[in-house]
């Protein structure tokens, strides 16, 4: 299997453990990613709020370079992935924006057609690669970690519900469980983060970001793992905001993939844990082997 | 005391009569709604109230998202386009996908937000318009957005203050490797500045749109419904 890898922006800056431990995962589940070669911003919710027919155009230029390669792409930045499936959405619906991207397109050489799906990691994980393969690969016991699985606003909606409930999707969870975690019971799983307010009204997001983590930690969780690299970014620089966050609650937040990552048997290294601000102080020991001959007997896997 | 010159009850300042302002204002805002697909579903708004009660930021908007829409058929676009709400929005798009009459009040506060640039109505050094013109900027110059180059421009531009709030997150978030310290610059940045100068003429203002039926009352006959 091969799939087209379209890191993003983030994902080279902020986000780049979201980067190493989502390549490392695909590569111990023997699932190739090549990147996009010379793939561009996707335009992100701030090009929509000034200008229309460009942010779906400078989205299509990515749609229309992966379209010669023709794999599925995966796109593991909520925002990212977001946009490009709007972008899909949209030019399919409106065939008058679909010509007018076109045209612009056609300075470059390129023309997009819709032919090839835009994925998140999670649905590639579970629906191609599948729950049973990843848990005949784990290696390592995650038992102590007890995740609060938190997708943030835009991989659940108002696109992303693909097979899941978009006010409660369950996918990590399962995943973890199945794994030998235990995930919290944490209902703001699709609240959002504040996104970009985070730079433009900096009380609110952090109100938002607060919540959140508040709301881990009361359910009894020892990390927080996310499938966005911006909900990362907010959550983790909380960590840092004594005025706000004065009760001291300090947890890890973790992408799913690091977390994931372990379980597999990546190194610390290789999913990237030390870029996180705050310590993850839990280890992921050896399975034994009559454990990992055994997977079964472990989890949900319901 | 200047001399009455219009019938109270037909003249501009008589009720149910909007501004010329207001209607050209109103016009844009209906043309923004025809390229949004299920944009017209505006007027099936039952003002439930179920958007102001997801949205996470609500408690910081001065008009709830509910109120927004009340705000447009009680023929106030000035004031929405003036209001803190449609700044505040962080696209999380818990409304539209509750929304019972299925209204896409995310991209709908999008068209303000538009409109509301194109007709310079904003404080000055706003910081979302702001934010989002740096960022196109960025784009536009490399093909990538640069968070770091990004953030430092936004903050310059806004509230330079704020950088020594941030100095601890940056340093922090330097320590542990997840500063970019250089931009990348995509190989193919000339095709993409051509896609973009190309997209562009589709987006200058258009002659006006014709709008089936735009009239100049308030209420549901404005919004397209039976007149």
């Amino acid at each position: 299997m091969t799939y087209t890898y379209y890191p993003g922006c983030s994902l080279h800056a902020t986000g780049v453990s979201y980067d190493k431990s989502t390549r490392a995962v695909f590569d111990k589940l023997g699932v190739e990613l090549v990147e996009l070669e010379d793939w561009n911003c996707c335009g992100a919710t701030s090009y929509t709020s000034v200008k229309k027919t460009v942010a779906y155009a400078i989205a299509a230029r990515n749609l229309a370079l992966a379209e010669k390669i023709g794999d599925d792409v995966v796109a593991p930045c909520s925002a990212c992935y977001y946009v490009l499936n709007k972008a899909i959405k949209r030019m399919t619906d409106m065939p008058e924006l679909h010509e007018q991207v076109n045209a612009a397109l056609a300075e470059a050489g390129l023309e997009v057609n819709m032919t090839v799906p835009v994925r998140k990691p999670l649905d590639v994980l579970i629906n191609d690669i599948g729950l049973e393969r990843i848990i005949a690969l784990q290696t390592h016991s995650i038992t102590d970690f007890r995740p609060a699985c938190y997708y943030g606003c835009q991989i659940v909606r108002p696109y992303g519900a693909i097979d899941e409930d978009p006010e409660l999707p369950m996918y990590m969870d399962r995943m973890f469980s199945a794994l030998g975690a235990k995930p919290v019971d944490y209902p703001p799983k699709v609240r959002c983060c504040g996104g970009m307010l985070v730079a433009t009204f900096p009380d609110v997001a952090e109100q938002l970001c607060t919540e959140l983590v508040e709301w881990a930690v009361e359910g009894g969780a020892n990390c927080i793992v996310t499938v966005c690299p911006l909900c990362q970014a907010n959550l983790d620089l909380l960590s840092l905001n004594t005025r706000t966050n004065g009760n001291g609650n300090k947890i890890p937040i973790m992408y799913f993939t690091q977390l994931l990552g372990l379980a597999l048997g990546c190194s610390e290294a290789e999913v990237g844990l030390k870029h996180g601000l705050v310590p993850v102080k839990i280890e992921a020991p050896r399975l034994s082997a009559a454990l990992a001959g055994a997977p079964s007997g472990r989890g949900d896997l319901t | 005391m200047t001399k009455r010159s219009a019938d109270p009850r037909s003249g501009p300042s008589a009720p149910g009569v909007l501004p010329q302002s207001e209607r050209d204002l109103r016009r844009a805002f209906l043309a923004e709604t025809d390229r949004i697909p299920g944009g017209g579903r505006l007027d099936q708004c039952i003002q439930c109230g179920t958007c102001t009660a997801s949205c996470p930021v609500s408690y910081a908007m001065d008009l709830t998202p509910r109120q927004v829409i009340a705000m447009f058929r009680a023929g106030g676009i000035e004031q929405l386009l003036e209001s803190r709400s449609i700044w505040v929005c962080a696209s999380c798009y818990q409304c539209t996908t509750r929304c019972p009459a299925d209204i896409q009040i995310t991209d709908l506060i999008y068209a303000l937000r538009r409109i509301a640039i194109e007709n310079g109505i904003f404080p000055d050094r706003f910081p979302s318009h702001v934010f989002s013109e740096t960022f196109i900027d960025m784009v536009r110059r490399y093909g990538r957005s640069y968070e770091t180059g990004l953030l430092l421009l936004f903050f310059l531009k806004t509230n330079p203050m704020a950088l020594y709030g941030w100095r601890r997150a940056g340093f922090d978030l330097w320590r542990h490797g997840r500063i970019q310290l250089r931009p990348e610059k995509i190989k193919d940045i000339d095709g993409l500045r051509r896609i973009i100068a190309k997209a562009e003429t589709f987006d200058l203002p258009q002659e006006v749109v014709e709008r089936q039926k735009i009239t100049d009352s308030v209420g549901y006959a404005a919004i397209g419904g039976s007149a």
